[in-house]
């Protein structure tokens, strides 16, 4: 594997709940400039490994390496002053802030001159947004909660973008707009992006490389057209509603 | 009994002219919609569409507005829901409902989640607590009676094994499952679930779909159900409504919806399935790069909403770019589609009827371009006959189609006010962002339609008004925000100096 | 891993020796002027300034040396346990220790024949039955009632916050209530003890209903406050509304309670005189003690009963997630109103009994800082845990009334040292211990109230502690 190169390599990671083990002796890596996606069934850990990446819960042996630095043991909010940004599941925006003010919680602050540059792209991005600007948070849709979810993130100016089910009740429309943003902001300014999705099919049509997990082990890797042609894939995750 | 049940298809629930207002924004504007018994009824539109609204007015945690909600019960019993609290709802008028953002109770089991469902019942048995608490046997009996419910709801969602585990432990899946199965164990005549199949896989939505239609079919049981995800619309709804900025813009079976471009371009974008089968037969064509074909369809498909739907969140950020040639690689299915899709395809290729601008194909000779490689006969009616068809990836300015909405209004056909223009002049447009109340959105539309300078909305006149409301789909608030006057003081203020840079005009 | 995990002893060494020093200079500073100098009156009443630099250095060489000592070994030992646990503990079976399981049982065993066994170990200690019954009279009374007084309200309560989720923070009100029904009608009326019982229990009820009402539809903190506002409402009528209550002067001579009619009085036809014993008030204190731990017990045995009931699951999901209920055709005003009226019925009945104990009862009883113990009690046992709330209440009060006995204290700290003056101190920094130790209380795990195979503990993590 390229190790020299990887933004992130997360190297035999297990992660436990109480006793339960989440995660066990997962080895993954995303490259810079790559889109990696992670697919698999509910409750096969994958965001756990999502909020594993950001200590929380703490990994309990293998080490989280980003940018060469460990950061295993760091505290989140010190992780995510290396710029690696979440979008992470259920939402989790400010519900009594409005949409202005959370995308506020999320810029970068040692890069404010991009502030309204960046407001700008995310509301360009997501014009629902720009139409609910001072409606607090927690009033919004589920939907348009989930654009402020990734909106937040996209603030940060992010070098790794976790995305944890961005698809999640989007309508479909929206799902392509935001899976193509995400492959345009990759293409144009290099960033990473780490995906976990339901929406497997989509999921790989928009990543580099992917990975399958069941029950907490990764079970399967390689290019996204391979393990989308791959008919064990294609069985487990693909169709199952159509065959 | 059961068969009785689907045969008879008089309306469960009757949605009336419902509207519903938090302070100034309108989130539901007169809705009439009616869920058939014993059916499946979808409602499905892009978000923030008031779905969610809906349900919460049919369920009682809101009080509309205005409206009428009418639910018969299948003993004969009407209730109007909109009077009604929302605890009385589920007890009386017997609607049960889940949520978008699970809301199980999970520090107690899963059992006891479904033992609370059957409150109400167990109330009575326990004759209000007080002959339970001295032992009474009926209570017994009833609350045996209780978990037997549970456990066959358990069965049937495959979650015995787990019965006694915390419902906060169950993974996500799971978790839906077990919020439907405890809003059942309510025994409602119509289930309302909103978005169940958000966050499963392709896998479990095809066993949600089974669980509903068993629901359904054994049980007697209406749903009305929400969801984005079309595999599970499309495959079990016996009806679907279509909601957008609160009102409702298509109502129908599943296949007279999904082939309905205005729902195509409000919301469905193309299919997934089409997709699918697009896949399939580049396979068999021996097109190595699936991606890439797949991926091209995809950008098609935006370009082709975004023209035809200028309401539509735009892909703004990829937008930013020059626009993208659509390429031929994705009409190549064209042919081998059904009928019905060649139509709802047919809104990316021009539409003569209704188009009447200048020179829309010459200034994009990539637009030229694909109609002429799309094999796909210009004729299809269903499509043509809407006003939302444009020319496909013609990003550029300079081009006039039919207005989306309210084409009547419009004294010019093209849809745009008297002094509209072909281009800017001087190939420089103003910024009309800096007019309070016009956004990038609008800023392109009037683009479109062939306003760029604020002299040309400073000299506006009343009739211009009107047809600029129509494509902008605003009722009045270009005079209540005062856009002419604020233009002419741009127009006066830009004769001055000239405008400095202009990130927001157009390109 | 493992460089992460091993940290350089020498550097931590280091690390702890700088925080010692900032504990120390903290502590320097915080207290020089608290604990560093008194002002006494002299013989003259006049003010003299006293210097106490050895007392001031002890405190200051404690938290230096304190600091120092939990970051240079505790710190390391802990971690180095956790870790050791952890490795061990995947094997470890979930099951209950027999000990735990039985442990309800063998304490109720214990508290029957509590009495009994205090007098039996005083009477060989003392040497005579009769110094047996008055020594015992401290332990029983001070120990034993007080203790169980506690331990009944925190139960009381316990429906209400832990159950309903409903934060209440003037509980002490409906004691109140309970107290004075029992008063004012025995002495006004003279009705008896065992029919006032159930009729202050009614009445704290009825309180309880008409708090419930105007607060219903608050939330969380909004709630705390308004219910904190009413115990106070309360006390304040108690103070003022003098022609009935007699204000801060109470209302004392209140009728004691009897058993089935037999006064515990001395001379002929007390409980004494009929049974042949020689006169003592040490039967009207056990007596008193069977009584509070015959109610203490219906509170529980009720609490218990109500959890299977249907009420009691929708008090539980009420705190889980109000919305859901009543999604399900919950009525949740109904049922937020039977919990708080539930609640302070127990209250009622803990109330007439102080009132019928003390034969008194002044505002000065039912002050906030009783509401905010009896709460505490209830955090620190672990919300809704019976258990849990009874090793609490012996734990807090019983141990502020150990701080009396401490007398070995003021040879120490000099003769005017009284301990029980730094009792709510000690009451905080156990708090705070217990807190950090177990944040949901000594017993945080729940049990639930049906099961279809095996009964499972639920782990804190799961349970919610509702929104008010």
């Amino acid at each position: 594997m390229a190790q020299n190169k990887a933004l992130l390599s997360i190297e035999n990671v297990e992660t436990y709940y109480g006793n339960i083990r989440a995660l066990s002796g997962v080895t993954v890596h995303a490259d810079a400039g790559e889109i990696v996606t992670l697919i698999g069934a509910n409750g096969a850990g994958k965001s756990t490994l999502m909020m594993t990446i950001f200590g929380m819960p703490r990994a309990r042996t293998g080490r989280i390496i980003f940018d060469g630095k460990d950061i295993t043991q760091l505290p989140a909010h010190e992780i995510a002053r290396l710029r690696i940004a979440q979008s992470p599941e259920g939402r989790r925006i400010f519900p009594r802030m409005t949409v202005q003010e959370n995308l506020q919680m999320g810029a970068s602050l040692d890069k404010l001159e991009y502030f309204d540059e960046d407001v700008r792209k995310v509301f360009d991005l997501f014009p629902r947004l720009k139409e609910r600007i001072n409606q607090r948070g927690g009033t919004l849709s589920g939907g348009e909660q989930q654009m402020l979810a990734i909106g937040r993130a996209l603030m940060a100016r992010p070098r790794l973008l976790l995305l944890d089910e961005p698809s999640l009740g989007l309508a479909p429309l929206i799902i392509k707009h935001i899976f193509e943003a995400i492959k345009e902001l990759n293409k144009t300014t290099g960033l990473t992006v780490f995906l976990v999705e339901q929406n497997a099919f989509g999921a790989l049509k928009l990543a580099d490389r992917g990975y399958v997990m069941v029950n907490g082990i990764v079970t399967m890797s390689g290019a996204s057209k391979d393990l989308l042609a791959n008919p064990e894939v294609r069985a487990a995750y693909l169709e199952g509603g159509r065959h | 009994m059961v068969s009785e049940v689907q045969k008879n298809n008089s309306a469960i629930l009757r949605v009336e002219r419902l509207s519903m207002k938090f302070g100034g924004l309108i989130a539901i504007n007169d809705l009439n919609f009616e869920a058939k018994r014993g059916a499946i009824t979808a409602l499905i539109g892009p978000n923030g569409a008031g779905k969610t609204t809906v349900f919460n007015c049919i369920t009682g945690f809101y009080k509309p507005t205005e409206g009428m909600l009418t639910m018969t019960r299948q003993n004969g019993e009407e209730y109007l829901l909109e009077r009604m609290a929302d605890f009385v709802i589920t007890k009386k008028a017997k609607v049960a409902r889940t949520f978008q953002n699970i809301r199980l109770f999970s520090g107690l089991t899963v059992l006891e989640n479904l033992l609370v469902a059957q409150h109400n019942p167990l109330m009575l048995s326990s004759g209000y607590t007080i002959l339970g608490l001295l032992g009474f046997p009926t209570y017994k009996k009833a609350a045996a009676d209780a978990i037997e419910k549970a456990r066959f709801w358990l069965e049937k969602i495959n979650l015995v094994d787990r019965a006694d585990d915390p419902a906060g432990d169950l993974p996500y899946g799971a978790q839906r499952r077990l919020e439907i199965a405890r809003a059942m164990c309510t025994e409602p005549e119509l289930l309302c679930l909103d978005e169940p199949a958000a966050g499963l896989n392709a896998r479990e939505s095809a066993e949600l779909n089974k669980l509903l239609l068993d629901i359904r079919d054994e049980t007697g049981t209406s749903i009305l159900l929400i969801e984005h995800d079309m595999s599970v619309v499309m495959e079990i709804s016996d009806h679907v409504v279509v909601l957008e900025y609160g009102t409702k813009i298509s109502d129908g079976t599943p296949d007279s919806v999904k082939n309905d471009p205005k729902v195509i371009a409000a919301y469905l974008g193309v299919e997934d399935e089409e997709i699918v089968e697009m896949l399939e037969q580049a396979e068999a064509a021996g097109v190595d790069d699936i991606t890439a074909a797949v991926d091209l369809m995809s950008t098609e498909a935006i370009h082709v909403i975004e023209e035809t739907h200028p309401d539509a969140p735009a892909a703004a950020l990829v937008a930013t770019g020059p626009a993208r040639p659509a390429k031929p690689a994705a009409a190549t299915k064209q042919p081998g589609a059904k009928p019905a899709k060649t139509a709802a395809k047919a809104t990316s290729a021009p539409a003569p009827a209704k188009v009447a601008t200048a020179k829309p194909e010459a200034g994009n000779p990539a637009a030229a371009k694909t109609a002429a490689t799309k094999t796909v006969t210009p004729v299809a009616p269903a499509a043509a006959k809407k006003p939302v068809a444009k020319p496909a990836a013609a990003k550029a300015p300079p081009v006039k189609a039919a207005p989306a909405k309210a084409p009547q209004a419009s004294p010019i056909k093209a849809g745009a006010t008297a002094n509209a223009l072909a281009a800017p002049r001087d190939g420089k447009a103003d910024r009309l962002i800096d007019i309070k109340g016009i956004g990038p959105v609008n800023e392109r539309k009037l683009n479109e339609h062939g306003i760029f300078h604020f002299d040309q909305i400073a000299s506006w006149k009343k009739a211009d008004v009107i047809a600029a409301e129509a494509y902008l789909a605003f009722d009045g608030r270009i005079a209540r925000e005062d856009w002419i006057g604020q233009a002419k003081a741009m127009a006066k203020a830009s004769q001055k100096k000239p405008v400095p840079g202009k990130s927001g005009g157009a390109k | 891993m493992a460089d992460v995990q091993t940290s350089n002893p020498e550097s931590n060494f280091a690390k702890a020796v700088k925080e010692g020093l900032v504990a120390a200079a903290l502590a320097l500073g915080l207290f020089l002027l608290i604990v560093g100098f008194r002002t006494d009156q002299n013989i003259r009443n006049e003010l003299v300034l006293n210097q106490r630099w050895g007392l001031l250095a002890i405190f200051v060489l404690v938290a230096g040396f304190g600091r120092f000592f939990l970051t240079a070994y505790v710190t390391p030992w802990n971690a180095a346990r956790a870790a050791s646990k952890r490795a061990a503990v995947a094997k470890e079976a979930k099951e209950q220790s027999a000990f735990r399981k039985s442990f309800p049982r063998i304490g109720l065993a214990l508290l029957f024949v509590y009495p009994f066994l205090v007098i039996a170990i005083l009477a060989a200690y003392n040497g005579s039955l009769m110094g047996g019954l008055q020594g015992s009279l401290k332990y029983v009374d001070n120990f034993g009632i007080q203790i169980l007084i506690y331990v009944m309200l925190a139960w009381g309560l316990n429906i209400v916050i832990g159950l309903a989720g409903l934060l209440d923070l003037g509980y002490v009100a409906f004691y109140a209530v309970g107290a004075y029904s029992y008063a004012l009608l025995s002495s006004h009326f003279g009705l008896s003890f065992w029919l006032l019982l159930p009729m202050a229990g009614i009445f704290a009820a009825l309180w309880g209903i008409v708090l419930g009402f105007p607060v219903l539809r608050l939330r969380g903190d909004y709630l705390a406050i308004v219910t904190l506002a009413f115990g106070e409402i309360i006390r304040l009528v108690l103070i003022n509304w003098t022609v009935v209550t007699k204000g801060t002067f109470g209302i004392s001579g209140i009728a004691k309670a009897t058993l089935f009619g037999i006064p515990f009085t001395p001379g002929p036809g007390g409980f004494a005189n009929l049974l042949g014993l020689p006169n003592s008030g040490v039967y009207y204190k056990v007596f008193l003690y069977y009584l509070i731990l015959l109610l203490a017990l219906l509170t529980a045995w009720v609490t218990i009963r109500l959890r299977r009931m249907p009420i009691g699951r929708a008090w539980e999901a009420l705190r889980e997630d109000e919305i859901a209920c009543r999604s399900l055709g919950i009525n949740t005003t109904t049922t937020k109103l039977t919990a708080f009226a539930t609640g302070a019925m127990f209250g009622g009945f803990a109330g007439s009994f102080f009132a019928a104990r003390q034969g008194f009862v002044s505002p000065e009883s039912f002050v906030f800082l009783e509401s905010a113990i009896i709460l505490a009690i209830v955090v620190l046992g672990g919300m809704g845990s019976l258990v849990g709330i009874a090793i609490a209440a012996a734990v807090m009060i019983g141990g502020t009334e150990l701080l009396r006995e401490l007398e070995f204290l003021k040879h120490i700290f000099g003769n005017d040292f009284t301990p029980e003056l730094y009792r709510m101190l000690l009451f905080g920094l156990a708090m705070i211990v217990v807190m950090v130790w177990k944040p949901r209380g000594f017993v945080g795990n729940r049990e639930p109230s049906a099961f279809l195979h095996k009964r499972k503990l639920i782990s804190s993590e799961f349970t919610k502690e509702g929104h008010g």
